[in-house]
């Protein structure tokens, strides 16, 4: 900033321009900025004021906006009373810990392998992320057929296993979630190895020689060193994750919608479910923003930890 | 000996994670065998890898010339797609040139104000995102699809990151040479970008090929329907028909496995990117 103004007091006393350019520059810079700000008021400050609005509200959509009736609190006592969203806020949390945690220590044991003890390091990256690249919907689409309940090569397996009943998976309300979060960790693990691997090649090796002179093994290495080194990358997926898994929408609307009995339901299906399937747009505002406070004291609460630790 | 104990594991490690990377990906090599096979061999057991009697054309008819028109599904795809990441990369790139090479009172309000959009969970704003649509009166049109998705203060940022690195010796010398700010955005800082250009190009085309939620809400004719939305159709008029229904994924998967095979080192690193630099 102060860089900038000092040019501009040296030309001043030369010519008198209709802008001086520092005016000039302050406008092409607004110009450029403006498709994205505008784009940023209208899908964000515009909608999260009107959704709050509408949180206060009923509203059917189809009366038009003369239709939009105050209403107070009630859709936010509603929330409270609603067995639903009790069901779809432990859903949310079960499947959080289900997707989080595991899938970062198998891709970090993965990447360590992958980083420093294999050849064809491309080929391991490529096959890894091929699923995260797909089309989730079309992923849980061949998921959906190995899940199969009677027919899958899943269940034929555990069969063959000696497993008489295995479970229903995705039509049954006891493993429904599972199920869900079992294609959706599969299809994510390639994007946590390749941050990993990102971390991995900023640590020094350097390090890793001091430590075999030491005599450290490769455990040690392992818990002493790698481990230590990479907590700023583990912090990232962790929190990126876990926002990630509050979100989790696409593959819960195609494959279980919810069900079976709201066994696999959660926040962003029941936003949709009020909003675009039974038209309560008020009520679905109040989920919205149930939703946004939930991620922001998620969010909040991993920074503390994590400055707490420092 | 060190070095040669050293190659030996280095192998062994090799096989087994070359094994695991084989079971890993036995989803989509079952999905790629049943795309081939005749339906009343999809779902028998032990699989057959390596199908002896093979339905391959009956299957790719079906999927690509049958009554859910795939063939439109990708040209639409195709569409949006392409439409939505030429918008994104002249809009982020736009602002990330404001918000790095330009000064002016404001440009950093601006920069927090968007640091702190991020947090804002796209689901959160559904339904008023819906509202604006409809009073725009593009409900049902692609337009509503790429209005939606073309803002991304994620590629703002990573472009800034990359145009902050870039010297402003450059600039100062174009603009000795008389260069107004519009041509020095065209014709410097736009060819500088150009890796991070495509990073980007390449994963705002696979996110928004890849995206659901948009279309799901923003559409209602089936002729206007997107690769992923199309599925929906797929399973519900093929119900229990799997060999067709794989034909179904593999045609949506294909495409992009492949740009991602050609340009891995880029999506990787782009992915890497933004990761790591957060």
């Amino acid at each position: 900033m102060e860089a900038a103004n000092m040019p501009a007091i040296a030309e001043k006393p030369i010519k008198r321009k209709f802008w001086s350019p520092r005016k000039k520059e302050a406008i092409i810079g607004w110009l450029f900025l403006a498709p994205e700000v505008i784009g940023m008021l209208l899908m964000n400050v515009f909608a999260l004021g009107f959704s709050l609005y509408l949180s206060f509200s009923e509203w059917d959509l189809l009366s038009g906006i003369s239709g939009v009736k105050f209403i107070g609190l009630d859709n936010y006592i509603k929330l409270t009373e609603d067995p639903t969203i009790v069901k779809a806020l432990l859903n949310n949390l079960l499947y959080t810990v289900l997707t989080v945690p595991l899938p970062i220590a198998l891709a970090l044991v993965l990447a360590v392998l992958l980083h420093r003890n294999t050849f064809f390091k491309d080929y391991f990256k490529v096959a890894f992320f091929i699923p995260y690249i797909s089309s989730i919907i079309a992923v849980a689409a061949v998921w959906s057929a190995l899940f199969h309940p009677s027919l899958g090569p899943i269940n034929q397996l555990l069969m063959d296993l000696g497993i008489g009943t295995p479970p229903k998976w995705l039509v049954d309300p006891k493993t429904s979630l599972l199920a869900v979060a079992i294609i959706s960790s599969w299809a994510a693990l390639g994007y946590t190895i390749i941050i990993y691997m990102a971390g991995l090649t900023n640590i020094s090796d350097e390090l890793y020689e001091a430590a075999e002179i030491d005599g450290a093994t490769a455990l040690q290495k392992f818990f002493r060193i790698t481990i230590p080194m990479l907590r700023p990358t583990t912090f990232f997926l962790f929190v990126t994750m876990l926002i990630g898994s509050f979100k989790v929408f696409d593959i819960i609307a195609f494959l279980t919608q919810g069900g079976p009995n709201n066994s696999s339901t959660v926040l962003v299906f029941r936003i949709y479910e009020e909003g675009f399937k039974y038209y309560n747009m008020g009520y679905a505002s109040a989920i919205s923003w149930l939703l946004f406070a939930v991620i922001g004291i998620v969010t909040a609460l991993t920074w503390k930890l994590q400055k707490d630790d420092v | 000996m060190a070095h040669i104990r050293n190659n030996i594991s280095k192998w062994v490690t090799t096989i087994i994670m070359g094994a695991l990377s084989i079971v890993f990906l036995v989803p989509l090599i079952w999905m790629l065998s049943s795309a081939f096979k005749f339906e009343k061999d999809v779902m028998r057991f032990p699989i057959q890898w390596i199908p002896d009697k093979i339905n391959v054309i009956y299957n790719f008819k079906a999927v690509w010339m049958g009554r859910v028109p795939f063939t439109d599904f990708y040209l639409n795809s195709f569409k949006v797609s392409i439409i939505t990441t030429l918008i994104t990369l002249v809009i982020s790139s736009m602002a990330a040139y404001a918000l790095t090479k330009l000064r002016f009172r404001g440009r950093n309000m601006v920069f927090l104000a968007l640091l702190s959009f991020m947090i804002i969970p796209d689901q959160a704003t559904l339904i008023p995102r819906f509202m604006l649509i409809r009073w725009f009166g593009l409900y049902d049109t692609h337009a509503a699809i790429i209005l939606t998705s073309m803002f991304s203060i994620y590629f703002t940022f990573l472009l800034r990151q990359f145009m902050n690195g870039i010297n402003d010796e450059f600039i100062e010398a174009a603009r000795m040479d008389g260069a107004g700010y519009v041509r020095i955005f065209a014709s410097i800082m736009v060819p500088l970008c150009k890796p991070v250009l495509a990073t980007v190009a390449i994963i705002k085309f696979i996110w928004t090929w890849n995206d659901y939620q948009n279309p799901l809400i923003f559409l209602l004719s089936r002729e206007l329907y997107t690769i992923p939305l199309g599925m929906t159709l797929f399973r519900d008029d093929y119900t229990n028909n799997y060999a067709i229904m794989m034909m179904a994924a593999l045609s949506a998967i294909v495409p992009l496995v492949i740009v991602f095979i050609a340009l891995q080192r880029q999506v990787i690193n782009g992915i890497a990117l933004g990761g790591v630099k957060g």
